[in-house]
């Protein structure tokens, strides 16, 4: 009986579909990253020149291009510590025996997650607001004197990844929660024996039994960090002062509003290799501590 | 500690945690049924002095936001079903199908998912256009029809499937479609019901994508609608709100009606992988 013949049906449509739309314009893109590719070639193709590095060479040399990833970098590097924290307090909350309702809780909690950003990202715009927002009215309450948070270059990035951190914490509290509930309760007990506190608990067991899905959640949220795009774009529209231009709103900006389409793949490459670059260190860093 | 201010500590923190996440869509709901100019005031009101659906009115009727909502429901209703149907099936296939290079595509899709799809829009956007799917429903269905991430999840969850059952089927002379389609999904409907919800959300909230390809306002889905509404009508606050809402509440009814195979879904693809 040959069964060849149904697998290579069966998977068909989906490897068209995948290398056709997927595959093929990745590869593409760095052939269109080694070109001249602009609005007189989008009009007539002859106009395309081969200028091998040219683009890269441009990019490294162009201080807005340093500007944008200056900025995601900042944007990863506060907003995926800050995310994972606010993701661990509330999955150690919902796991702790103390609760009440947990899954509404849960839910609750989990809810900004599956929102449109698009749509909260204009509801927190509002909500920044100097003067009518809540935020800085709750801010206040506090003592607090109210901050320009989109007017001010800097604080429009805090601004954004407040927002991150508020949309997407659930996502990982969910993941790491599975986590906490996967370590042994007798662990616990035996720490309880002989007194151990809350906190060396959580040094000693909690964090290295959850080491590993720590890493590989760390690893998740970084690569979809370096995606920033959307936030800025509805927020603060790149601004104030270009201070919250991303690497892929410089990317789309290039290539769809300038049509500098073989400058724009040159963008999308070096965030390619820099996001790769990141993992692999992460993995790296990573590893001896999740096998210890 | 005292277990009695231990348990308070924990419930009150947990019910703040919750105040901060359900809070900014509290307000969006409330801001959206209040008069125009409504919210700016000092300090700004919580509650509407007298519920209006006026935004809501006005967004349909002259803003063509029923229009942006029928494309949304089109363009993420067509993604769902088709990618629904060739993921389940490539994904049945690298799970109990032989065939040669079995191990190594496997291996290409998984790479696949490490590629931010970012890379590939700009040669896609090229490619689209001589075909005439740009300004057209179809560039955004048509890329989206497979995912490596859909395959990997359908192909993690078939592995259960015991071999004995489909071969029994076999000696009974089944045809492999017949197989698929009458022993295999019935089996797969957990995490049919998960990917198709996961997938329906994701296509309902994508964004950059919609943004570069539909480039005709008649074409755009909500997220593009409000977003270009949000440049126009930036001072509009209850306006802006009652849009933000048209475009949440269908995904959030979605998600707390359906969330026991989401939230499970999600861990299947996680954890496990």
């Amino acid at each position: 009986m040959n069964r060849q013949p149904a697998a290579w049906l069966f998977l068909t449509p989906a490897a068209i579909v995948l290398g056709v739309f997927f595959v093929l314009p990745i590869i593409g893109a760095f052939g269109l990253s080694l070109t001249d590719f602009d609005l007189y070639a989008l009009a007539d193709i002859r106009n395309l020149r081969f200028v091998a590095l040219d683009n890269y060479w441009a990019l490294l040399h162009r201080p807005l291009f340093w500007a944008a990833l200056a900025h995601t970098l900042y944007f990863v590097a506060v907003g995926v510590p800050l995310s994972l924290l606010v993701s661990l307090c509330a999955a150690l909350l919902l796991h702790s025996p103390l609760a009440r309702c947990k899954a509404f809780f849960r839910t609750a909690l989990f809810a900004p997650v599956v929102t449109t950003v698009v749509a909260v990202a204009v509801v927190w715009r509002y909500l920044f607001n100097t003067k009518y927002g809540w935020i800085n009215d709750a801010l206040g309450a506090l003592g607090v004197h109210p901050v320009d948070w989109l007017g001010d270059p800097h604080w429009a990035m805090p601004a954004i990844i407040l927002f991150a951190v508020w949309k997407n914490f659930g996502y990982n509290m969910i993941i790491l929660l599975a986590g906490l509930q996967a370590i042994p309760a007798e662990l616990y007990e035996a720490a309880r024996i002989d007194g151990a506190s809350f906190w060396r608990q959580l040094r000693h067991i909690t964090l290295p039994m959850l080491a590993p899905t720590l890493l590989m959640v760390g690893i998740l949220t970084v690569s979809g960090y370096f995606q920033l795009f959307a936030e800025p774009y509805v927020i603060t529209e790149g601004g104030p002062l270009q201070s919250t231009v991303s690497v892929l709103y410089l990317m789309y900006n290039e290539g769809f509003k300038w049509w500098n389409l073989g400058a724009a793949s040159a963008i999308a490459f070096l965030l390619f290799v820099i996001m790769f670059a990141v993992t692999a260190c992460l993995l790296r860093a990573g590893r001896p501590e999740a096998g210890t | 500690m005292n277990p009695r201010i231990a348990r308070a500590l924990v419930n009150g923190m947990l019910l703040g945690g919750t105040l901060v996440a359900l809070f900014p869509m509290l307000w969006m709901l409330s801001v959206s049924l209040m008069r125009p100019g409504e919210a700016a005031a000092l300090p700004p009101p919580l509650l509407p002095a007298q519920a209006t659906l006026h935004n809501y009115q006005e967004l349909f009727l002259r803003a063509g936001m029923g229009r942006y909502l029928c494309n949304s429901l089109l363009v993420s209703a067509a993604i769902t079903v088709l990618s629904l149907a060739l993921n389940l099936m490539a994904g049945y296939a690298f799970a109990k199908l032989r065939f040669a290079g079995r191990e190594f595509w496997f291996r290409v899709v998984v790479g696949m998912l490490a590629v931010p799809a970012q890379v590939a829009m700009l040669p896609l956007f090229l490619m689209l256009k001589p075909i005439g799917l740009v300004n057209n429903y179809g560039g955004v269905i048509v890329p989206a029809m497979a995912s490596a991430f859909g395959i990997f999840l359908v192909r993690q969850y078939a592995r259960g499937i015991p071999d004995e059952l489909l071969e029994a089927a076999r000696i009974d002379g089944a045809g492999e479609l017949r197989i698929f389609v009458r022993i295999v999904l019935p089996l797969l409907k957990p995490i049919m019901v998960t990917l198709a919800i996961y997938t329906f959300l994701t296509a309902w909230n994508d964004f950059m994508w919609p943004l570069i390809v539909l480039t005709g306002q008649e074409h755009y889905t909500l997220p593009l609608g409000l977003a270009s509404l949000a440049r126009e009508h930036a001072t509009d606050t209850e306006l802006m709100m009652a849009g933000s809402v048209i475009t949440v509440v269908p995904v959030l009814v979605l998600f707390l009606a359906l969330q026991r195979y989401y939230l499970e879904g999600l861990l299947v693809g996680s954890v496990k992988g």
